[in-house]
């Protein structure tokens, strides 16, 4: 799309939905968002620059195909229930590392792999969507 | 001049695989012979792991006497089998996946036998079926072999989801998957209301798998497996895992009425349709198929009685059936292998030419045809004690097994002097013996039917009588005589060998009588297979036409159809049960949005263009999201709202390629009928959910849930975000399974997205 207008929105703009969704995706855990909706929105920033600055562009951006991010994220979302079988639980029991302040632990990468796993399949459909 | 004979006692190369595989069968067959002799003195080894413990399945396995002896059959036959077609095969392109399948089957059956737990046996049961469609298919060259194993398949595994059935069904009835658990709480499950439909479940699956009337018709199709194959199915496997099934079920379901007439019956039929049928065939592959038959109807007849006698007759004759069957089968290969044919008009006078051969089938035919000091009459003299002694029928149980038995002798006749006596045809005179791999196993088996025939006491002391122990509660001591003096068993035994020796000699004449019978039969089994699947797939086609014609429209109907009915008609009636519609409370900020909400909907339905359409379910979309955010659910409406950006993206992007804008109704394009249709099916779904959402808040909400998850979100999973912990912590099984189909669903929609190969990028 030729239009001056959007395509220099979109390059201020994308930074900032990046960084937004790396937001979402980390307080997800405490307030309204998380892995999907993070994935959701990154996808959304990638069309925005499919749409203005065409496929290239995006693939020069993500690097990786989208087919293996989404693979990627499905082997991360069910590498993350192993430890637990490590530990002699249930597979997908979260692990926790815990000091008084902080807690991270297995779902949160768990939510990555969410996280790779949508966006990757919104990447796959949109720029088959943009290059047929 | 000493002429050099062509060098058959060397082992080719290729069939180095066969030989190295070997080791799997012997190495289980020892195994179980270190536990043999505990089992025999009663002990029962138990192994169990978690396997879904929530859904009753778990690795449960059990050795008793009667797995022991199917066990020691599977593995020693696989043995044999193996040796066998590491030179059979030889040559084959295909060994390495010939070896494979033959040993994953072997494993499978092996699973059916020790499995405690009866999902666990069931899905040992499923990979048998379809192990056994890869190896009856193997030759996947010819159409003949596909059709024959497309059809096994069929039969098999439609069998096998009556056996799901039943094992559910028993489930409710038993409260338990595990046999031995089952067989405690046997009563209760013989009176219980739902006996008769276990019942059949489960016989239509052992029927199924083990060819009885009227499911016979695939096991001689079967056929078109490699001969090793045909002896490993027929002897010991597959087709006897519907008779272990009976042997297993037998404390459980079996004793009532139904049971014995049923299986009396069934047997009864297949045994003397089996038998006749043997009579008619040139192929001696085919010939020794429909002895199956005869067996494993006879097996079935005796698993109907109820006494020690006619069980062990069963047992017996399971055995004797097993040595004599796979010896056959592997000598019938041999012949083909040495001479190109197994076709009875072209075969004659190869015992000077294949002696070893020919004294294994003489051994095994012997057997089979149940002369005195071999094991075959040991087995049918006890056959005849056992059918004189059933409960239901005896007397139409001793006539089918006398005149089975004298069709038997009469067709151990045809296989043992048709090929071996009379005088050699001049194409056979190059024949010459198979390598030593292929003589070794039904010289063998040969051997074990007059060995075991000699010594029956040990037979019945160390074999039969801890399997039938094993599913017979009379602890009735069983023991096998070699001679019982003079009775009842033993003048039956001399007529049905005087019979069979008339049959034989009357043999042309019955040959002519049955080709008739089985060509003019108006109605015949596979007559109706036929007509069935082609039915079936027509019916198919034409639902496919129906439902995926490739209108978006149409399916949406269907679907929206499917739900309006199938929730309507079940919720409707209780419709009644609303105790008040709830007044509608909220802020007023909420009426505004539902009113743009309902004014958006307008917008889709009336638009004329798409651009207007897609506007308008936007604005519906995003309306809903703004009421989930004032009605305190920020998450959903977060989510709502992106995939609602999203999707418009995604669709405007398909418009795009679309041509230029048209109105989407041109006048005309659109009848009123399909409008006033869809008007209907939108207006009752509507209604549909809105009954069913005021049926569920006009009661009070269980809230244990909720409460369950707002105490330990925080402290089990560290997060305060309840909705987020569900999904990545508490749920997360589920959450993995979504995404798999999303990354499926993107998959597939790439593929059809994309133009055809060459016009393809790297995706």
């Amino acid at each position: 799309m030729k239009s001056v207008i959007l395509k220099t929105a979109t390059r201020l703009m994308i930074g900032l939905m990046l960084v937004f969704a790396v937001y979402v995706f980390l307080r997800g855990h405490h307030e309204p968002g998380g892995g999907f909706s993070a994935a959701l929105l990154a996808g959304t920033a990638f069309s925005l620059l499919a749409i203005t600055n065409g496929t290239d562009h995006v693939r020069k951006a993500i690097r990786i195909r989208p087919s293996i991010m989404a693979l990627s994220g499905l082997a991360l979302a069910a590498g993350a229930g192993l430890p637990a079988l490590f530990f002699g639980k249930p597979f997908l029991t979260g692990i926790w590392w815990q000091t008084e302040t902080f807690a991270a632990g297995t779902p949160l990468l768990f939510d990555s792999g969410v996280f790779l796993a949508v966006l990757g399949a919104i990447l796959s459909i949109l720029l088959a969507l943009e290059e047929n | 001049m000493r002429i050099k004979l062509p060098d058959t006692e060397a082992v080719p190369d290729c069939c180095r695989k066969g030989l190295y595989s070997c080791l799997l069968p012997s190495g289980l067959f020892a195994l179980l012979c270190l536990a043999w002799p505990r089992v025999v003195n009663g002990d029962v080894f138990t192994v169990q792991w978690a396997w879904v413990p929530s859904l009753d399945l778990n690795l449960v396995f059990r050795l008793d006497g009667l797995s022991l002896l199917f066990g020691l059959i599977i593995t020693m036959t696989g043995f044999f089998v193996t040796v066998y077609a590491s030179s059979y095969m030889a040559g084959h392109p295909q060994t390495g996946r010939f070896f494979v399948f033959l040993h994953a089957f072997m494993i499978a059956m092996l699973g059916i036998v020790f499995a405690d737990n009866l999902l666990l046996m069931f899905i040992c049961w499923e990979a048998t079926t379809i192990l056994s469609f890869l190896l009856i298919g193997f030759d996947h060259g010819k159409s003949e072999a596909r059709e024959n194993a497309r059809q096994a398949l069929l039969v098999t595994g439609a069998g096998g989801l009556f056996l799901l059935m039943g094992i559910l069904l028993l489930k409710s009835a038993g409260f338990s998957m595990t046999l031995s658990a089952l067989s405690e709480s046997a009563d209760v499950i013989r009176n219980h209301v739902l006996y008769p439909a276990v019942f059949i479940c489960f016989i239509v699956g052992a029927m199924t798998k083990s060819g009885q009337v009227p499911f016979h018709f695939w096991l001689p199709n079967a056929m078109s497996a490699p001969t090793p194959i045909s002896a490993f199915l027929h002897a010991a496997t597959m087709v006897k895992a519907g008779i272990y099934l009976l042997m297993r079920l037998h404390p459980v379901l079996g004793g009532t009425t139904l049971w014995m007439s049923t299986l009396v019956l069934v047997g009864g039929a297949t045994a003397l349709w089996g038998a006749i049928q043997a009579l008619g065939p040139c192929d001696l592959k085919r010939i020794l198929a429909y002895t199956t038959l005869m067996a494993l109807g006879i097996l079935t007849l005796f698993l109907g009685g109820q006494t020690v006698l006619s069980l062990t007759a069963a047992t017996t004759f399971f055995m004797v059936h097993a040595l004599y069957k796979a010896a056959l089968f592997l000598a019938v290969g041999s012949i083909d292998h040495a001479t190109g044919t197994r076709d009875l008009n072209h075969l004659g006078g190869l015992a000077t030419r294949m002696p070893l051969t020919a004294l294994a089938v003489a051994g095994a035919t012997l057997s089979m045809a149940g002369f005195p000091l071999f094991f075959g009459f040991i087995g049918k003299e006890i056959m005849y004690a056992g059918s004189l002694a059933e409960e239901m029928f005896p007397l139409f149980a001793t006539g089918i097994t006398l005149s089975a038995n004298a069709l038997m002798t009469a067709v151990a006749a045809i296989i043992l002097l048709t090929p071996f006596a009379g005088t050699l045809p001049i194409h056979l005179k190059n024949t010459c013996e198979t390598p030593w791999t292929m003589r070794i196993g039904p010289a063998f088996m040969g051997l074990l039917g007059v060995v075991f025939g000699i010594m029956p006491e040990w037979v019945s002391e160390n074999l039969i009588q801890p399997a039938v122990f094993a599913f017979h509660p009379d602890r009735e001591e069983i023991r096998l005589f070699l001679f019982h003096g003079i009775n009842l068993p033993l003048v039956l035994s001399i007529i049905t060998l005087t019979s069979g020796a008339v049959i034989y000699w009357q043999k042309i004449r019955m040959r002519r009588g049955i080709r008739f019978l089985t060509d003019h039969l108006w109605v015949t089994t596979p007559g109706l297979y036929q007509s069935g699947l082609t039915r079936f797939l027509t019916t198919a086609a034409t639902v496919t036409r129906i439902l995926q014609n490739g209108s978006l429209s149409s399916y949406m109907s269907v679907i929206v159809f499917t739900l309006v009915l199938l929730t309507g008609s079940v919720w409707l009636p209780h419709a009644a049960d609303i105790v008040s519609i709830p007044a509608v409370t909220g802020p007023y900020i909420a009426m505004g949005l539902f009113v743009f909400v309902l004014g958006a909907a307008a917008v889709v339905v009336t638009a004329r263009h798409r651009l207007a359409a897609i506007g308008g379910l936007g604005g519906v979309g995003g309306g809903v999201a703004l009421i989930f955010l004032v009605f305190g659910a920020p998450d959903i409406a977060l989510t709502q709202l992106l995939v609602e950006t999203l999707t418009l993206i995604f669709v405007s992007l398909i418009l795009l390629r679309l041509p230029p804008m048209e109105p989407i109704i041109k006048p005309g394009a659109t009848s009123r009928a399909r409008t006033l249709r869809n008007a209907i099916l939108s207006i009752s779904a509507g209604l549909a959910v809105f009954t069913l959402i005021s049926g569920v808040v006009s009661n009070p909400l269980d809230r244990s849930l909720t409460t369950f998850f707002e105490t330990h979100s925080y402290l089990s999973a560290h997060g305060r975000n309840i909705v987020n912990v569900i999904l990545v912590d508490f749920r997360s099984l589920d959450t993995l399974g979504e995404i798999c189909v999303i990354v499926l669903a993107a998959w597939a929609g790439v593929h059809l997205i994309r133009r055809p190969f060459s016009q393809r990028k790297a995706l």
